[in-house]
């Protein structure tokens, strides 16, 4: 069964029968920007990208994004940047693998941003959205839609954090402006 | 090295006179149909078996065994055969390959050098297989590992390759072998599993005795590890994804603790720190226990950070335990057994250990520095000082050679022969003594080459080498190379680097090192950079372009994902060197042999 998240919502990433989640992947899809007339290459492709950043006690220790495909420990790791989207039909297009039990003890959060490096608003992108999948068994656990929302370029969309042995989820939602997660930071910063 | 076929992957077959080795565990019936391009076998003469066991080119065995050995002379087939289909027939009508072991196929020379094998596993109802095809491809001979099976038995198999009256075919055949077998009266051997499971995994990828499994606290302990447990189109490349995949992930387990290492320290100092500035801390305990809090912290924090390490290293150690003892020649220790009893490889090797690398946080656990052959950059052995500190200057030059000769052995044992050659120069004879392991034996092109005019004439000889072939490959003419060019790769050893060279030498030497791996000429220096200094930073380029080893341990590799220093040690002969003798040997006994 998939939650649909607001802004805020915690979940909590135990399974029903109490084993805690031990990989999870964040998902981005969106879809390509129509081809338009007859000089259709002329199109401003759309580039959205997904990054995660980990924190130490609210101190950045690492981040995974399309320059720096996998955490040093090697429990975060990005499949790769796209550079166009997709059809838009609610498959990833960019994905952030987390292992979470590779996650090094001192990472305590782990955030996620969608960026849109071309510049378009969140306004002119069809069909986009982001998700937290069970990578153990493909089932969805969570996704939030990003389509309609408003002028601006980023998103904080939810965040991982360790309560007690195990993860928690919480949907941020927090619409930003930025290229790059380097951009966002100010923004991350209260959420942590 | 042994290609171990997967079904469905096929192997060039250098020799055209073959034996093709069937074991099975119980007796089966072998027989080989003689089939055109499209695999079709004509009519009944296209097909040894128990009733006509010789056919030009083929003997099969005339009775059922466990074990069967066919002889064929693919020059002797005639020009409208393409494909010789190796198939196995149980005698029984109720039989199935899935009671029995699987049965196992190797194709090897008339010398029973073995070129390469396959092990059909996965049979269940079957009775009948296919296991093996040689084909002709363009103008040579191929051979595909096939293992298809068939539960209708062998008239379905027949059927296939079609020939008429299979049926029939079939029955006799199955008649033989049952008269066959009771002629025989080799009982079967005694199964020890006669009702109990049956283990059909590939005995190839077994991999050594297993290790035993640690007592691990978690409740889910890690699956075993075996060897070949990476993608790879054959078992050597698997190896070799395998042992790259052990490096990043030591790495990596280790860029978890030493963050955490980082973090805990720095957390510890800002708290302490804020203890001593608060001014409530200094009156009473306050500030004591404050400070106990933090170093409580700290030490949790790394307890957690180091048993998730120590969990890593275990699965780790486990998986090279596994792995160490699979590894062929090119990728083995010194002292693995592989090497007692080496034979000359019939394949090029992909690539070879230069020695082994380690961390700090696990000195124990060595994971094998593999680079992938040809060499990309040419290969220095440092001579001079280093951290490690042999302070006799003799000393560490001789350790140097040695290492040196140790990977140009290495190098001549994994190439098959005639693929790979060395030639050595040794400006003052300074070398005779560690060298002599290599010119004892025969197996340079010649004696080290001596003195300055030695040096020039080596160099010159080679330099005009690299641009033959430069220019053959430039201008994509290399068959016009001239006649009874040796198109082995070549290795150049140069000891004491750059005693007896003059500046036209160096000149050519840089060239070697720039171009040489392009056309297939390889450097191997063993130089202290102090006796270069006179040449101030002329030569920093050429250093910049090698490879450096070091005769000691050393810490100045990076690994490609994050970086750490990575402690390299050569790789060694065991003490007194008799296996880096024995194997020469056999190099230069197939060196002759080949001539």
């Amino acid at each position: 069964m998939t939650v649909n998240m607001t802004k805020g919502q915690a979940i909590s990433l135990e399974k029903k029968d109490g084993a805690t989640l031990t990989a999870v992947r964040m998902g981005l899809g969106w879809q390509a920007a129509k081809r338009r007339g007859l000089f259709g290459s002329r199109t401003r492709e759309i580039d959205l990208d997904a990054s995660a950043v980990l924190f130490a006690e609210k101190q950045p220790v690492d981040v995974v994004f399309f320059r720096h495909l996998v955490s040093d420990d090697g429990s975060v790791r990005h499949t790769g940047d796209n550079l166009v989207g997709g059809v838009g039909q609610g498959g990833d297009d960019e994905a952030v693998l987390v292992d979470l039990q590779r996650v090094p003890p001192h990472v305590d959060q782990i955030v996620f941003t969608v960026n849109s490096f071309t510049g378009q608003t969140f306004q002119e992108v069809q069909n986009a959205f982001c998700r937290l999948v069970d990578e153990t068994n493909g089932q969805e656990l969570a996704r939030y839609t990003l389509a309609g929302g408003g002028e601006y370029t980023a998103q904080i969309m939810a965040k991982v954090h360790r309560q007690g042995a195990g993860w928690t989820m919480t949907a941020l939602g927090e619409p930003a402006n930025g290229r790059t997660f380097q951009d966002l930071m100010p923004a991350i910063l209260p959420h942590l | 090295m042994v290609a171990e076929l997967v079904r469905g992957q096929n192997h060039p077959l250098p020799r055209t006179r073959l034996e093709i080795l069937i074991s099975a565990e119980v007796p089966v019936l072998v027989a080989a149909a003689l089939g055109d391009e499209g695999g079709r076998v004509h009519d009944g003469h296209g097909i040894a078996h128990h009733g006509t066991p010789v056919l030009p080119g083929i003997e099969v065995p005339r009775a059922a065994a466990a074990e069967h050995c066919l002889s064929a002379d693919l020059r002797e087939l005639s020009e409208a055969v393409h494909r010789v289909t190796v198939l196995l027939a149980l005698p029984g009508m109720a039989a199935r390959f899935g009671a029995t072991a699987a049965p196992r196929a190797t194709v090897t020379d008339a010398d029973g050098t073995e070129i390469v094998c396959f092990t059909l596993a996965g049979l269940d109802a079957e009775s009948a297989v296919v296991a093996l095809e040689l084909y002709r491809r363009q103008g040579g001979w191929k051979v595909r590992a096939v293992g298809q099976g068939y539960a209708e038995g062998l008239t379905a198999l027949l059927a296939d390759l079609g020939l008429s009256g299979a049926s029939e075919m079939a029955e006799a055949t199955h008649e033989a072998g049952r008269l066959g077998a009771a002629r025989a009266a080799a009982p079967p051997k005694a199964r020890p599993s006669e009702h109990g499971p049956v283990d059909y995994t590939h005995p190839g990828r077994q991999g050594p005795p297993q290790p035993q499994p640690q007592p691990q606290p978690q409740p889910q302990p890690q699956p075993q590890p075996i060897a070949g447990d990476a993608p790879g189109w054959s078992m050597e490349e698997r190896l070799y994804n395998q042992v790259w995949g052990m490096f990043e992930d030591l790495a990596r387990s280790t860029a978890a603790l030493r963050s955490a290492a980082d973090f805990a320290a720095a957390r510890l100092d800002r708290e302490l720190d804020e203890a001593l500035a608060d001014p409530r801390a200094r009156i009473g305990g306050a500030g004591e226990a404050a400070r106990e809090t933090a170093r409580a912290k700290h030490d949790e924090l790394m307890g957690r950070a180091q048993a998730a390490h120590d969990r890593d290293l275990a699965q780790l150690t486990a998986e090279a335990e596994a792995v160490e003892p699979a590894l062929p020649p090119a990728y083995a220790r010194w002292d693995s057994p592989v090497w007692h009893g080496h034979r000359m490889p019939a394949e090029l090797p992909r690539a070879v250990r230069l020695g082994d690398l380690h961390l700090p946080e696990s000195a124990s656990l060595r994971i094998p520095m593999l680079v992938r052959l040809p060499l990309e950059r040419g290969l220095w052995v440092d001579s001079g000082a280093t951290q490690a500190g042999f302070t006799d200057s003799a000393e560490r030059r001789r350790l140097a050679l040695e290492v040196a000769v140790a990977l140009a052995a290495r190098l001549l044992a994994v190439h098959p022969v005639g693929e790979f050659s060395v030639e050595v120069i040794d400006p003052a004879g300074a070398g005779a003594g560690p060298l002599g392991a290599l010119t004892r034996t025969g197996v340079l092109t010649g004696p080290p080459s001596r003195g300055t005019a030695g040096v020039a004439q080596a160099l010159e000889s080679l330099t005009r080498r690299v641009d033959l072939v430069r220019m053959a490959i430039g201008g994509g003419a290399t068959e016009a190379l001239p006649d009874g060019f040796d198109t082995a790769r070549r290795l150049l050893m140069v000891n004491d680097f750059p005693q007896g060279f003059d500046d036209r030498a160096l000149t050519r030497l840089r060239f070697l090192a720039d171009e040489g791996p392009a056309a297939g000429v390889h450097l191997l220096l063993v130089a202290d950079r102090a006796d270069a200094g006179e040449y101030g930073p002329l030569l920093d380029p050429l250093w910049r372009s090698l490879t450096r080893l070091t005769p000691s341990p050393d810490d100045h590799f990076a690994d490609p994902w994050v970086g750490h220093a990575w402690t390299f040690e050569p790789s060694l002969p065991p003490q007194g060197g008799a296996v880096l003798q024995q194997v020469l040997g056999v190099v230069s006994a197939a060196r002759i042999k080949g001539k």
